[in-house]
């Protein structure tokens, strides 16, 4: 029997440029043409003044970490405990969770207001998933 | 809505609280019900409103056997019951209905008759939190706490406190659950479950269920119980997606509800005799001080670490023991609001000496919605 695996995305219309970037290897964010508010998750109007007129951009994949819980029990299908699940603030001013990778999954590697940047994980040919590591230098 | 208008004239929990495998979870609501129903000294045929959450009114209509001229199925979580008694109490003044009845139950623990929860993958919390790993409340509820502790220099130990706190209460209850003492020690050496919270700092899982029901206050001096007003009330959501809250320093929609709920009562925080805040996860007792407006976030550590809230302080916090200690199926709101009628008829297992005002501040989901009600037993 198969492993049981992590839980997939399903792109929507209005989601779907953000997998897409996520396969290119871009962050992608949106960004409302009248207010200049950056937001996510993707929608396509400004949810802070509800214009329509909205672009998609190529973030920095820059961010810090904002806070998380390292999940001891019980764990997710396809996760092996114990692992972070953190929520990143991005340095265009989302925030987003994910996972940190490349970095022991304690307390005391997992400081608050690291600096990390997206690195991205292939699940399967059509889903990449955006992690982020911690930053380097 | 204006003071006093509407009272609670029954409420009663399930027969049995705790592990009941052999009820199913719309039995449960039913059992409730029927008890309420009892506690009131009505008959089924009275009720001419009903609400409920997860489960929907025309099942409890079509299971009890009512037909009712109002509904409301309000499901946010946890809180829905605080929303509910909202709603219903202006429903009862725009004379929609008389009689409501707001049920609650959840084979929580046994799983009979209870739908899983399941988050849909093309869903935003299917698409951006469910592929890191999120697995149910635990994981989830706390993601906020550590950003929290940092910014208002909040201990692990004082957290902690929570819990020891709200064991101290339970051990007056003989329907708590968990009753025996425990130590910050105890909490601290406890299972890790999700960094930074333990077996001790999350709530219990628990079958059981509860009941309401809301009259006009002009009506409610005709029953048999002592009513209880229902003095101002408040509602907010914010998100379905913990990740996505406008901040990890403060619930928005505990300081919608809150602030709304001590508006309409017209009464401020030292007229608060007994507070009820619903703690699915330790750290949610110091957001609720802190949003509420009872004191600055940064003092709610110390303030409950200090004792203030346990048996003979001076703000009575969760006196029944609360989800971590009491009982918790799932949707607590329903027994915090329980616990707040037992403290303003005067007959709670650990009552608090001449309670006029209660506050009963709920959450839905991970800090996805908030309702406050406000009671007296004073017209």
């Amino acid at each position: 029997m198969a492993e049981p695996a992590r839980a997939r995305p399903k792109p929507t219309p209005e989601t779907q440029h953000f997998w897409d970037g996520t396969q290119a290897g871009e962050l992608r964010l949106q960004r409302c043409d009248v207010c200049a508010n950056v937001y996510f998750p993707p929608r396509p109007f400004c949810p802070s003044c509800a214009s329509r007129k909205v672009s998609v951009f190529k973030a920095s994949g820059k961010g810090k970490l904002y806070s998380y819980v390292i999940n001891h029990r019980p764990a997710a299908p396809g996760f092996t405990p114990p692992y972070a699940i953190a929520v990143v603030e991005l340095d265009e001013g989302p925030r987003m969770m994910s996972n940190i990778i490349d970095c022991p999954q304690t307390p005391e590697a997992l400081e608050l207001d690291m600096k990390l940047e997206v690195a991205f994980e292939k699940l399967d040919d059509k889903i990449t998933l955006p992690m982020f590591r911690p930053a380097k230098g | 809505m204006r003071r006093n208008q509407v009272a609670v004239v029954g409420a009663a929990e399930t027969t049995e609280l705790g592990v009941i495998p052999n009820v199913s979870q719309i039995q449960l609501h039913a059992d409730a019900a029927l008890n309420a129903i009892a506690d009131a000294g009505l008959k089924l045929s009275d009720i001419d409103g009903i609400a409920t959450a997860v489960e929907t009114p025309q099942q409890i209509a079509h299971y009890l056997g009512i037909t009712p001229t109002w509904v409301d199925g309000t499901s946010v979580g946890g809180c829905s019951f605080m929303l509910h008694v909202r709603h219903a109490a202006a429903a009862i003044e725009a004379g929609l209905c008389k009689t409501v009845l707001i049920t609650h139950a959840e084979s929580g623990k046994s799983m009979i008759g209870k739908l899983p929860r399941s988050i849909p993958a093309d869903s935003l919390q299917g698409q951006f939190e469910a592929p890191f790993g999120i697995y149910g409340p635990p994981s989830m509820f706390p993601i906020p706490v550590l950003r929290y502790m940092k910014t208002y220099g909040i201990t692990h130990e004082q957290i902690a406190m929570v819990a020891v706190v709200q064991r101290e209460w339970a051990a007056k209850n003989p329907r708590a659950m968990m009753k025996d003492p425990i130590t910050v020690a105890d909490v601290l050496n406890s299972r890790m479950i999700a960094y930074p919270f333990r077996l001790l700092q999350c709530c219990l899982v628990t079958d059981g269920g509860g009941a309401l029901i809301l009259t006009s206050a002009d009506r409610a001096r005709d029953f048999p119980r002592k009513p209880v007003y229902i003095l101002g009330t408040g509602e907010s959501v914010e998100t379905p997606m913990v990740s996505q809250m406008e901040t990890f320093n403060s619930s928005r929609a505990f300081k919608v509800a809150g602030p709304t709920a001590f508006k309409e009562a017209g009464i401020t925080h030292k007229d608060v005799d007994h507070l009820m805040i619903y703690d699915a996860f330790a750290h949610l007792p110091l957001y609720g001080l802190g949003d509420l407006g009872f004191m600055p976030h940064e003092e709610t550590g110390k303030f409950i670490a200090d004792g203030n809230t346990r048996p003979g302080g001076k703000l009575p916090l969760n006196t029944n023991g609360g989800g971590l200690s009491y009982m918790h199926s799932g949707m607590y709101g329903m027994y915090a609001l329980q616990e707040s009628v037992r403290q303003m008829r005067g007959i709670a297992p650990a009552q608090v000496k001449d309670a006029k005002i209660s506050v009963c501040h709920g959450v839905g989901g991970m800090f996805a919605a908030s309702g406050t009600i406000i009671f007296t037993n004073e017209k």
